[in-house]
């Protein structure tokens, strides 16, 4: 796009997306990492996700303000002020995925010492490897303003809802196949939900680059998957 | 990057939700000389009644021209002729047989300097009305009055209208000019950049006042100011070199606008 009359404008939305990307690179990290740390019970690798927090945290402090001061100095209009705002709202997803690993590194840090039952663990992996890539895939589209690949990510997040569901039902078995599996599997139930939660993000993400590159929104009714543990209900609408 | 989106779809998205409101004003196949020059190229647009429409667009583009045709001023000048038609409910106020001074009261014109007249506040208000009716003393007062209420000023000014009106500061000069504006009935004002030479304060006056007279009166208003024509009006039409590029509803205009050109100026791209 050709550039703004004002320099520093330009430099300003310069630096906002530099701060969006370097958030996306730490939020990725931490969330595989943190998938890496349970799948091998590696609790250094834990101990190392949660102290990339609160970087992730400042970073997103400093894409608000940045974004503030430039709505105020600079009044964007259109696709400037799209920008902006989107800046804003992944700055906010990001900074949620970050949470979520974070969550997922404590827990292992809490039931390394108890591992058990591996075959608990490998639903677990395939949902996080498909996390990782909507995470992945999203923050690409995002850097390329590439709409296509960000609404296969909208539509994918249903294949991480349904894996969710299969690990759900999977925990369950475990636990009323022995009552000592309770804690251990309710941890990794936490640990699901937190993948399952990671993808919405990305998915939030992709909606956000929708509104970005088009000025518009995309449809409210997502394709969804099967909800974990909640049957369909049509009296609870 | 985000341009592909741009120029592909139509310059008037059918869907302009003013679809189906009464046009008070309707431009068709407008074309403007000054002398040889072409001023403004084929401009064909609705002015919706009770509706703010904002003209933006870089200096020269046409847009104020655009406004002058609206009442005929450039009659006044020599070698300078419009083709097409401008219907004012209906009616092609280009036609010869237009009586101007009608036309004038029916639609009147605030400009980007604030002409008060060398007499009293007072006056001011009254010399417009003297031109077209004659009013009883008790009359006349009531109709200064309520015109300097309708233009937001009756309490600044009320004890001092037989003030010279040119003692007033710069924004209540331009509500003076809006009084005598809306005293004679109008049903069109024109605004030619009415705060570009007036502070914050005054201008968020003006402003206020533009959204309660709209409910009166149709208004066109020419603003070099993008955050002006995005708070006052419900259409915007972009102009360039004398061609309307997009008209819209505001909010999309400013949120998304489908031509570059558009998107360029609005946020500070062009030339």
């Amino acid at each position: 796009m050709s550039d703004h009359t004002v320099k520093a404008y330009d430099k300003d939305l310069e630096i906002l997306a530099r701060k969006i990307a370097e958030m996306g690179g730490i939020a990725e990290k931490m969330l595989g990492d943190s998938l890496e740390a349970l799948t091998a019970f590696n609790v250094d690798l834990a101990r190392g996700v949660v102290a990339s927090d609160p970087r992730l945290d400042g970073l997103q402090r400093e894409v608000e303000e940045k974004a503030v001061l430039t709505i105020a100095r600079r009044q964007p209009m259109a696709v400037d002020l799209r920008e902006i705002v989107s800046a804003i709202r992944i700055s906010g997803d990001l900074e949620r995925v970050g949470d979520l690993a974070k969550n997922i590194a404590k827990r292992v840090i809490k039931i390394a010492p108890e591992a058990r039952l591996p075959r608990a663990i490998i639903g677990l992996r395939h949902m996080g490897e498909l996390a990782m890539m909507q995470l992945k895939d999203v923050l690409d589209a995002y850097a390329q303003r590439d709409l296509e690949r960000s609404r296969s990510v909208w539509t994918r997040d249903a294949d991480l809802d349904a894996l969710e569901d299969s690990v759900f039902r999977d925990l369950l078995t475990f636990m009323l196949e022995d009552p000592r599996n309770i804690s251990f599997c309710t941890h990794l139930l936490f640990c699901s939900k937190n993948i399952e939660r990671a993808g919405d993000h990305a998915t939030n993400i992709a909606e956000t680059i929708h509104y970005l590159v088009t000025g518009s929104n995309l449809p409210m009714d997502r394709p969804k998957g099967p909800t974990a543990g909640v049957q369909p209900d049509a009296s609870a609408k | 990057m985000t341009d592909v989106m741009l120029d592909a779809r139509p310059k008037a998205a059918g869907a302009i939700a003013g679809a189906g409101l009464p046009e008070k004003i309707t431009l068709r196949n407008l074309r403007f000389y000054y002398g040889d020059h072409l001023a403004l190229k084929t401009i064909n647009l609705p002015l919706y009644d009770h509706r703010v429409t904002a003209f933006i667009g870089p200096s020269g583009c046409g847009k104020s021209t655009l406004l002058r045709v609206m009442n005929r001023m450039y009659d006044l000048y020599p070698k300078q002729r419009a083709e097409g038609e401008v219907l004012l409910d209906g009616e092609n106020i280009l036609s010869p047989k237009q009586d101007l001074n009608l036309l004038r009261a029916r639609v009147g014109m605030v400009f980007q300097k604030p002409t008060p007249f060398p007499m009293t506040i007072y006056d001011n208000i009254a010399f417009g009305i003297k031109l077209y009716e004659n009013l009883s003393k008790s009359e006349m007062d009531g109709r200064v009055e309520k015109a300097l209420r309708g233009a937001a000023l009756w309490n600044e000014v009320k004890d001092k209208l037989n003030a010279n009106g040119m003692s007033l500061s710069g924004g209540q000069q331009q509500r003076l000019c809006i009084a005598r504006t809306v005293a004679i009935k109008p049903e069109v004002i024109l605004f030619d950049e009415p705060c570009s030479a007036l502070d914050p304060i005054s201008t968020a006056k003006i402003e206020e006042l533009i959204d309660e007279l709209k409910a009166q009166y149709t208004i066109a208003i020419v603003t070099h100011n993008m955050q002006q024509a995005s708070r006052v009006s419900d259409y915007t039409a972009f102009m360039y070199l004398g061609e309307l590029i997009e008209f819209g509803e505001t909010e999309n205009m400013f949120m998304s606008p489908t031509q570059k050109r558009t998107q360029d100026y609005i946020t500070g791209r062009f030339g």
